[in-house]
């Protein structure tokens, strides 16, 4: 079992000093950790941090998907239009049975029309409970799995951590490590040895780059990272670019942030077709 | 006329297989026996025609005109009737399908048997005066319903109605909610169908003569002379509807001549139209198979009857306006399900009429309704879903929960209604506001807005926090109090209006003896539901007032609501819907012997409802909308569509057997990236909520974006479509309050 040290949690914020007065989201779920107590330390019973579920999205994997939604993330990018799951602490604890009864009641529907994505935040940050949870969504619940993750802490599981997942949907947010810093504050390094390391795995990816008028949308920057992702070989199976919105820009209000991003406008049809014309002119299926 | 009628087929029946059809009046057995189901995808549509577009056009000037003038124009001189106007055209030359409810497109008749005051005001408010004769006649000569209501009403009942308890009942207007079985005017012909009223009147020749007897053998006497008047008002038009159809075009005009003669006599809150398109593809397949019509040909015969279901009008108030949002007409026409021995009813026609919406655009009108099934073809379920997301014109109801019921020829009237055509009709009963009935619980009868006792005999809870096993002690016999005072004034309401206003053509195209439903509805079930769940699972202390009425609640913690798929909410809904309807089967007597059914559907009076409703103990704010129908409140389905879908389907359709409606709204993105796979997703999501049992959904495939755009530039949209609970509207004819309200409901996006 991998268990990263406190220290090394996200964002460099342990997950019992956040914690320990925290009122989750459904009545009757106070939840109070003793002191030490964090999502990593039971051995036997994971418990993860849930921001939120989503019971009938599209795009986020094929078909109609069940997203679990969980909080904690090491990123902080500019756009993000979910910084209300960046703390692990916006979620409310759970454990793997409450996890799965949220899925049990559309599990025939699942197997018909999609299957069950597991994205955050970054879902990586709670690696046992998550490698834990995908394994009984999929070996149990026979459902398609997909992990939406940057891979930034894919460093942090061992590769048979993946064998549940049946489709990654790895985010790359640009292909210039600089910007790509500016972005995020992390780096790129560890995620393009992530996307290698699903090739050796053979695990099919769909890229998700999200497309940031002035930020993200360099011609140069696209195709370099389109010459990236062909090297990746036919695993990455999918492009999507992703139109950056301001749909969010309120929860950066309510906590008290001020949105990185000025009135940078959402970018044009005409914007997001040149976009994917880039990938599609490498041979990728980009849409 | 047009080319088509060059070759006229003497034989109607000609080619058609031979059944049981041929001796009675039974146009079930006439479809089994000949509809061929189509199982193919939509490639074999056709286009508009120029001349299609050409007539839609000239319509659309008018209805510009009309959108800005409130209506085009009125018929004051003389009260509407079968035969009351000459006839009218839109374009004399270009129209396949004629006739009108008037001598012009878009003038509205008046229709006092209804109530002269609705008349009256309708007029007013749009700047016409009521010709004085008219208005003597039925001022000293001849009594509304309207009039006759009242004079029954007891003082609790007025109470009721005015707090708004009840609410919305058919009591200043027709009831509508009655479809005729317009398609035997087609295939059987006038002549016919009255020869088989005379026999059904000769049969109770010697029946005993008391009051039933007696108001039946004159209604039959009214539905043969209605036929009548239909054959007329067909002549004036050029057409013999004495005989059966020839052809399809005849039979598409013989159909819509019934349909014509029911509006141009009766302002029904309601006029839908049944189930025709697997009926007339009969007659459109076979005029292809002989030569006599071409695919293009075929899909103009129904655009240009669209076209004219399209301008059906009614003179309104404005306030009756507000309550329904807009102009509705509700003419419903229900598309596909599946036949009771496994074959989809689904045939070419039901693809042209869905087709129209493209053709000529997306419209409210007619109230397209796909009776879904899991087991439709995938060609229809697919070409369902491509319709729905790019016009949000269409809605859903589930044949496999619907079909055990009322078989395989049943239509909806209005929303989500089921009646076997021409076998059933229904008492509209409009609805019974649940939310307030909590709080008449509380409050011991006495009304939380005007402070006015309106159910006597009742006393107030007094503790500061509310007990949820006292509150539901309280809220039982406030149920039975609620569906006694509102069976009473539905009996009041349809004795009358068969006396002063009864459906004599309509009626005509129904059996002798039919099954009635006496159609309740409520309204606030998500508000009363999360109401009583916040007293169970939070802390709920009551506010008062210096009178001692509670007027307010705080709630301290958090509680489950109804529309997260969360079993503490949901039951409590379940509970409501089942206990209520339980109260009202219990009541001593419903008006010719009716079966007491229950819709939860709100139409859009879930903004009227809200506003005469006080706080509530979910922390709804005072005159804050409830949500539609029984949609989860706006903003508590936290967990997206799927799991609202899952908390609405647990309603029993047995216990709302007059439906149970919900809306559900979602961005393009929520469907998926491309087209392809949005209608892949719909039609999965349709399945998954027609598998779980759900009734009835509307859905909208929209961004919000786009509705605040239209508030802004509503010149822009004058089509611009959205389903409402169980019908849709044109969004820029709602008024701003219904506009942002629906703008405040959840949509369903892409995280």
């Amino acid at each position: 079992m991998i268990r990263p040290p406190p220290s090394r949690c996200p964002d460099g914020i342990g997950p019992a000093g956040e914690l320990g007065l925290h009122r989750a989201a459904l009545p009757g779920r106070v939840c109070e950790l003793p002191p030490g107590s964090g999502p990593y330390r039971s051995a036997e019973e994971p418990v993860g941090f849930l921001h939120s579920v989503e019971t009938g999205a599209a795009g986020d994997g094929p078909g109609m998907r069940f997203v679990f939604f969980l909080s904690g993330c090491p990123f902080r990018c500019v756009y993000c239009h979910n910084p209300d799951t960046w703390k692990l602490s916006a979620g409310r604890r759970i454990d793997l049975d409450e996890a799965l009864a949220e899925v049990t009641p559309y599990r025939s529907f699942l197997r018909m029309a999609g299957g069950v994505t597991v994205s955050g935040g970054e879902p990586m940050t709670q690696p046992d409970f998550v490698g834990a949870l995908l394994t009984r969504l999929h070996d149990e619940m026979r459902l398609h799995t997909a992990l939406d993750t940057t891979g930034f802490l894919g460093h942090k599981v061992a590769d048979d951590w993946f064998d549940a997942v049946d489709l990654v949907l790895l985010d790359i947010k640009h292909s210039d490590p600089a910007a790509y810093r500016q972005i995020t504050g992390r780096d790129l390094q560890p995620t393009l040895d992530f996307a290698r390391r699903m090739v050796r795995l053979e695990k099919p990816m769909w890229i998700r780059y999200v497309l940031v008028p002035g930020l993200t949308d360099g011609a140069a920057d696209m195709a370099r990272l389109a010459d990236i992702l062909v090297d990746l070989g036919p695993l990455v199976q999918q492009v999507d670019v992703l139109p950056y919105h301001r749909l969010g820009e309120h929860k950066w209000a309510e906590l008290g942030r001020a949105y990185p991003l000025g009135d940078t406008p959402t970018p044009t049809r005409a914007q997001v077709a040149d976009a994917v014309a880039i990938f599609k002119d490498r041979g990728l299926a980009a849409r | 006329m047009n080319a088509i009628t060059t070759i006229i087929p003497e034989e109607p029946w000609a080619g058609f297989a031979a059944g049981p059809w041929q001796a009675d009046i039974d146009v079930r057995d006439f479809i089994q026996t000949n509809y061929r189901p189509y199982l193919g995808d939509r490639r074999f549509l056709s286009g508009p025609t120029a001349r299609t577009l050409g007539v839609w056009a000239k319509l659309t000037d008018l209805l510009a005109i009309e959108r800005q003038k409130g209506i085009l124009d009125a018929s004051v001189d003389r009260p509407a009737g079968i035969t009351a106007h000459a006839p009218g055209w839109i374009d004399r030359d270009a129209e396949l399908i004629v006739g009108l409810q008037t001598d012009a497109p878009l003038k509205r008749a008046i229709m006092p048997n209804g109530g002269l005051r609705m008349v009256e005001n309708g007029l007013e408010a749009y700047g016409y005066t009521i010709d004085p004769a008219v208005k003597e006649t039925w001022t000293k000569h001849r009594k509304s319903h309207n009039q006759g209501v009242f004079d029954a009403y007891s003082t609790e009942i007025l109470a009721a109605r005015k707090s708004g308890i009840v609410t919305g009942l058919p009591d200043a207007y027709g009831r509508g909610r009655i479809i005729g079985d317009y398609r035997r005017v087609a295939l059987y012909g006038t002549d016919a169908l009255k020869a088989s009223k005379r026999r059904e009147l000769h049969e109770i020749d010697d029946a005993v003569f008391d009051e039933k007897t007696m108001r039946l053998r004159e209604e039959l006497n009214e539905q043969i002379r209605a036929l009548d008047e239909l054959a007329a008002m067909a002549r004036s038009y050029g057409c013999d509807v004495t005989k059966p159809a020839r052809t399809g075009r005849e039979a598409v005009q013989w159909t819509y001549f019934g349909y014509l003669a029911a509006v141009k006599e009766q302002n029904g809150a309601a006029m839908s139209l049944g189930r025709i398109s697997t009926f007339l593809d009969i007659y459109l397949d076979r005029d292809i198979e002989r030569g006599l019509l071409t695919e293009e040909g075929a899909q103009e015969l129904i655009d240009d009857l669209v076209i004219k279901l399209r301008i059906v009008r009614f003179l309104r108030t404005p306030e009756y306006d507000t309550l329904f949002s807009g102009d509705p007409t509700w003419v419903t026409e229900s598309i596909g399900g599946i036949g009771e021995d496994g074959r989809p009813l689904v045939t070419k026609t039901s693809f042209r009429f869905l087709q129209t919406l493209f053709n000529l655009g997306p419209a409210p009108e007619p109230n397209l309704t796909v009776l879904w099934s899991t087991q439709l073809p995938e060609g229809f379920k697919d070409y369902c879903a491509k319709v729905s997301i790019e016009t949000s014109s269409i809605q859903y109801e589930n044949d496999d929960v619907m079909r055990p019921h009322w078989g395989d020829d049943y239509g909806i009237a209005c929303c989500v209604s089921p009646m076997r055509i021409g076998k059933q009709m229904q008492f509209f009963g409009a609805r019974a506001n649940l939310a307030k009935a909590l709080l008449y619980a509380i409050n011991g009868g006495v009304d939380e807005k005007s402070g006015e006792v309106v159910a006597h005999g009742f006393a107030p809870i007094t503790g500061d926090t509310l007990d949820y096993d006292a509150v539901v002690e309280k809220l039982d016999p406030m149920m039975s109090w609620l569906a006694k005072t509102y069976i009473k004034a539905l009996n009041v309401i349809h004795y009358m209006h068969d006396r002063y206003a009864y459906e004599r053509i309509e009626m005509a195209l129904h059996d002798r003896d039919v099954l009635r439903t006496m159609a309740c509805g409520i309204a606030g079930l998500s508000v009363a539901a999360d109401s009583l769940s916040a007293i169970k699972h939070a802390k709920v202390k009551v506010i008062r007032n210096k009178a001692g009425l509670a007027v307010d609640y705080a709630i301290e913690g958090d509680y489950p609501a109804y529309g997260n798929n969360d079993d503490r909410a949901d039951s409590i809904a379940v509970w409501l819907a089942e206990t209520f309807i339980e109260k009202i089967r219990a009541q001593p007597h419903f008006y010719r012997d009716a079966m007491p059914t229950q819709s939860v559907l709100t139409i859009t009076s879930n903004v009227v409802y809200g506003k005469k409703t006080g706080n509530t103990p979910d922390g709804r704010r005072a005159g804050q909308p409830f949500a539609p129908g029984a949609n989860p409140m706006n903003g508590r389905d936290k967990k997206g569509f799927i799991a609202a879908g899952a908390s609405v389907s647990k309603i029993p359709y047995a216990c709302a057997l007059d439906g149970i409606s919900w809306t559900a709204s979602a961005t393009p993105a929520a469907l998926g990236r491309v087209p392809q796979e949005r209608q892949k997703n719909l039609a999965a999501c349709l399945d998954a909520f027609s598998a779980a049992s759900g009734h009835h959904v509307n859905v909208n495939v929209l961004n919000r974006e786009t509705l605040l755009d239209a508030m802004e530039h509503p010149e822009i949209y004058p089509q611009l479509t959205i389903r409402v609970s169980g019908y849709a509207v044109n969004f820029v004819k709602l008024s701003r309050e219904q506009q942002l309200d629906v703008i405040s409901r959840t949509f369903h996006a892409a995280m």
